[in-house]
């Protein structure tokens, strides 16, 4: 139990004044983030924020400026390879499949690192992979680039989770995806976090994110406007009037 | 012409084919994981002929120099980049890699190398040669990974350039030829089969079939290829491209200088005469599309005929007819290709 609870109160990712520069702009500048072993953080906030850039940064895609701190190291514009065998997973907005390759091929190569270091637990985890997405199992022998917006996003969602990540980014999920398959990638989040796994997700569809989260961030123009816990994010009318009220404003004006 | 010299052309069209295949296979490898055009393939295949000649000589190949002076270089590179981080494992990765070159080095000046099996001979060949293709990634293209393909290419010829030098330095301007595998001829009908040809045509045969199965069955060859599918996806997964790079560029030196050995009792091989070799394999791959492995294999041997069967009747013209061949393919290619959004 204290275990438990000292393990809950450590970060796993401490971001420490990250800056990020294409050229002479700053795309991202001065962030400070933490996340716990556990929780479920979400960075929200409006295009060109600066959101895919800072996932970028931390999982070291763009050289970057600033500490990141994952699972007890501290690394300065880090290596990927390191960061991934550290157990830090990505699943991009442009989800980045082997699109002719089959959609087994596809989530065995997400255990390429653990194959290497000589873990072969990884079968049960591809059974739990199916499990959780019984779509996948019925396509395996497809080509991965002929799935649908929404298997695609399963399928790099479960090729991230081959790889058993302690923490998993996750940049837009729900982008482009209908309504009800977008309730479909949420309920996975909860499952996620029962076998353990830690989540940072970043995402533009702010009420449903607010909803999952345990902690908040808004970004906007590159830097952190606003943080807090979900729950009081979600209520903050400077939060509501920006992110999440134009559909309630709306109705409040039809109704006066 | 009549049947007999048919059959005799059409064997030797086969011989040259089966290596051309290889080699067209290599390129296409290499080009599609690192978009690199090895233009120094064809300095595998004759360092590794002339190589062999000098063990099958009982001469120490000077090439040992060259493995130990890249090594060096390397190790140095290593420790420099690494230098504000450096800890046991990195250290441990030198001392291995050194210790392979002084392991090699000592094996070349005790052994009795002319004495040795021929086996055995071939072996030493290919420990000596494979490290120089990583060796050659490492060096000359992983600082420039992220480079314009023009970029690389031109360094790829450099490269050559450069080798082709050294190969004078290393191996002197005289050719060489070393023994067959087998002395044994057989007879099948009216046709005179050398063992030799048959030994080629089948450790190409298995090669392409070992390869194949590499990549379509393992998990490593699965991550080279996924390197050349989406090499974002892949650095994400954790493979990194310099694993890829340096992988693919050893099996590059490995089927490069095995079909140096392979020809080396066939053709005289000069220091120079690797690029025409490795070019014939080009023609091969550009058939392939650079993207189709099986298209390649099939348009090398294609080359391979088509090369022997010229030698026969304008025999002047022989190179010209062959690197003509590419002009059609390149309309034809060009005409039913479209350009795709490279968007997914």
């Amino acid at each position: 139990m204290s275990v438990q609870a000292l393990n809950t109160n450590k970060p796993l990712l401490a971001v420490k004044d990250l800056r990020v520069s294409y050229g002479k702009v700053e795309a991202v500048s001065g962030i400070d983030l933490t996340l716990k072993e556990g929780q479920l953080v979400t960075v929200i906030g409006p295009n060109g924020a600066g959101k895919t850039t800072l996932l970028s940064a931390i999982m070291g895609l763009l050289p970057s400026k600033g500490d990141v701190h994952f699972d007890g190291e501290d690394y300065v514009s880090p290596e990927i390879e390191t960061l991934v065998g550290r157990g830090l997973g990505l699943v991009p907005e442009k989800r980045e499949l082997f699109s002719t390759m089959t959609v087994e091929d596809n989530l065995l190569l997400g255990a390429f690192q653990r194959y290497r270091k000589g873990d072969d637990t990884f079968e049960n985890t591809l059974a739990e992979v199916y499990s959780l997405f019984p779509r996948l199992h019925e396509r395996r022998h497809q080509q991965a680039g002929t799935l649908s917006g929404g298997e695609r996003q399963m399928l790099a969602i479960g090729r991230a989770m081959m790889g058993k990540p302690r923490l998993l980014m996750l940049d837009e999920p729900s982008l482009g995806l209908a309504p009800l398959i977008t309730r479909e990638i949420f309920r996975i989040f909860a499952d996620l976090r029962r076998q353990g796994v830690s989540i940072l997700l970043v995402e533009q569809n702010a009420r449903a994110a607010l909803k999952v989260a345990d902690y908040a961030y808004v970004l906007e123009g590159g830097q952190i406007a606003m943080q807090g816990p979900a729950a009081e994010l979600a209520n903050d009318p400077r939060v509501i009037e920006a992110y999440l009220g134009l559909a309630s404003k709306h109705q409040e004006l039809l109704s006066s | 012409m009549n049947f007999q010299i048919a059959l005799i052309l059409g064997q030797d069209g086969i011989t040259n084919g089966a290596i051309y295949a290889l080699l067209a296979l290599s390129i296409l490898l290499v080009f599609t994981v690192t978009r690199i055009l090895l233009i120094p393939l064809g300095e595998f295949v004759t360092f590794g002929a002339l190589t062999m000649a000098a063990i099958q000589m009982g001469k120490a190949p000077a090439l040992e120099w060259l493995l130990l002076a890249l090594t060096l270089i390397d190790c140095g590179m290593d420790l420099y980049q690494y230098r504000h981080k450096l800890d046991g494992r990195k250290f441990q990765t030198i001392g291995l890699k050194l210790g392979y070159v002084i392991a090699m080095i000592a094996l070349i000046q005790t052994l009795p190398l002319a004495e040795l099996p021929m086996v055995f001979q071939a072996l030493l060949t290919l420990a000596l040669m494979v490290p120089l293709g990583p060796l050659m990634y490492r060096l000359f293209f992983q600082p420039l990974a992220d480079a314009p393909a023009l970029v690389l290419l031109i360094v790829s010829i450099a490269v050559h350039v450069a080798m082709v030098g050294v190969g004078l330095l290393l191996f002197g301007p005289e050719g060489a030829r070393t023994e067959p595998f087998t002395d044994t001829v057989f007879r099948v009908g009216p046709m005179m089969l050398k063992s030799q040809t048959l030994w080629v045509i089948m450790v190409s045969v298995i090669l392409i079939v070992t390869l194949f199965l590499l990549f379509e069955r393992t998990l490593y060859g699965k991550a080279l290829r996924a390197t050349a599918v989406n090499r974002t996806g892949a650095r994400l997964l954790g493979i990194s491209p310099v694993f890829a790079g340096k992988a693919t560029f050893a099996l590059a030196a490995f089927i490069g200088t095995l079909s140096g050995i392979l020809i080396a009792p066939i053709t005289t091989l000069y220091f120079d005469s690797g690029f025409i070799i490795s070019l014939k394999g080009f023609v091969g791959a550009i058939i392939g599309g650079l993207i189709s492995y099986p298209l390649a294999a099939v348009g090398a041997v294609a080359v391979g005929l088509i090369e022997a069967f010229s030698m026969f009747w304008a025999s002047t013209y022989k190179e010209i007819i062959v690197f003509t061949l590419i002009i059609p393919f390149l309309i034809w290619r060009s005409m039913t290709s479209h350009h795709v959004e490279d968007d997914e």
